[in-house]
């Protein structure tokens, strides 16, 4: 495999499945917090690829930074919470946040 | 196979390797381990992308920061030194099937789009030592392009910059004010 355009495409599309089927299967909140992470990591390597191999230039870079700011902002917020949600209920499994189901 | 090829292939195969292990393992604190290999990696795999202050902020930010922060979450919440909260086997399949439909559609178009080489549109190839040119970038003057007549300078990504700084300050309140200590309250039905 050389490091080509398409296989750094491959491998964002790798951290982009895993961290779907981690967000849809996990049960544990945590778990679907670090499914967010490896969504954003495939974005990343993504941009970080085009900034390389194509036309884009430092665009792709600088999105890349932005995305890393963000995402360690969505987990300080999405932490706080999923800890609000276990004082709460004394668990982290998100089936039993079903309180505002009608 | 060069050198930087073989460091590509080790360091790839690393990335999805561990990223697949973080969505096979059960217990919370392995899926931690998984995810430092797999984001650790992943900067290497920026620094081979010649984008080197991008793979150092994310060893910074996501390996030093976040995975921290993911680490004090499972320690807080956790109720027992092994917490698994098993997935029924009819939803891993499920999603072991989506997930394999998901990827072959990614491929395919992966593979069967022709994608553009840089030469063709005048950009130069920043070759590492990317801190000054993202700076200089950050106020609108773009060092990897080539200005053509009739270009007028980028306005930049200041106020991307300022936004980002703004949602970084909301953030880090709302963050205090939701995870700031409370008096537990727990209904006797959910304690059940």
């Amino acid at each position: 495999m050389s490091a080509s355009l398409n296989a750094y495409l491959l491998v964002g599309a790798v951290l982009f499945i895993c961290g779907v089927v981690c967000m849809a299967t996990k049960r544990n909140g945590i778990g679907v917090l670090m499914g967010v992470e490896l969504v954003l990591n495939g974005a990343n390597v993504n941009f970080v690829a085009f900034s390389k191999f194509t036309d884009l230039g430092l665009d792709g870079q600088i999105f890349s930074l932005f995305v890393i700011v963000l995402a360690a902002a969505e987990a300080a917020v999405a932490l706080a919470i999923a800890l609000n949600f276990y004082n709460n209920h004394l668990t982290i499994d998100v089936d039993r946040a079903n309180k505002l189901k009608g | 196979m060069s050198g930087e090829n073989l460091l590509f292939t080790i360091f790839a195969v690393l990335t999805c390797v561990s990223a697949i292990a973080v969505v096979v393992s059960q217990t919370v604190v392995r899926m931690a381990f998984w995810l430092v290999l797999s984001l650790g990696s992943t900067s290497a795999l920026f620094f081979l992308a010649n984008a080197d202050f991008v793979g150092a902020s994310q060893l910074l930010v996501y390996v030093g920061g976040t995975l921290v922060l993911l680490v004090f979450g499972v320690m807080l919440t956790a109720s027992g030194p092994y917490l698994k909260i098993a997935t029924s086997p009819g939803e891993t399949v499920l999603g072991a099937l989506v997930a394999l439909l998901f990827g072959f559609v990614i491929f395919a178009c992966v593979n069967g789009v022709e994608w553009r080489s840089p030469e063709a549109a005048g950009t130069r190839a920043v070759a590492g030592n990317t801190l000054r040119p993202l700076g200089l970038s950050l106020l609108g003057s773009r060092p990897d392009h080539d200005l053509k007549d009739g270009d007028r300078l980028t306005p930049g990504y200041l106020l991307p910059f300022e936004i980002v700084s703004i949602h970084l300050l909301v953030v880090l309140i709302g963050a205090a004010y939701l995870a700031r200590a409370k008096r537990r309250t727990v209904s006797p039905s959910v304690q059940s």
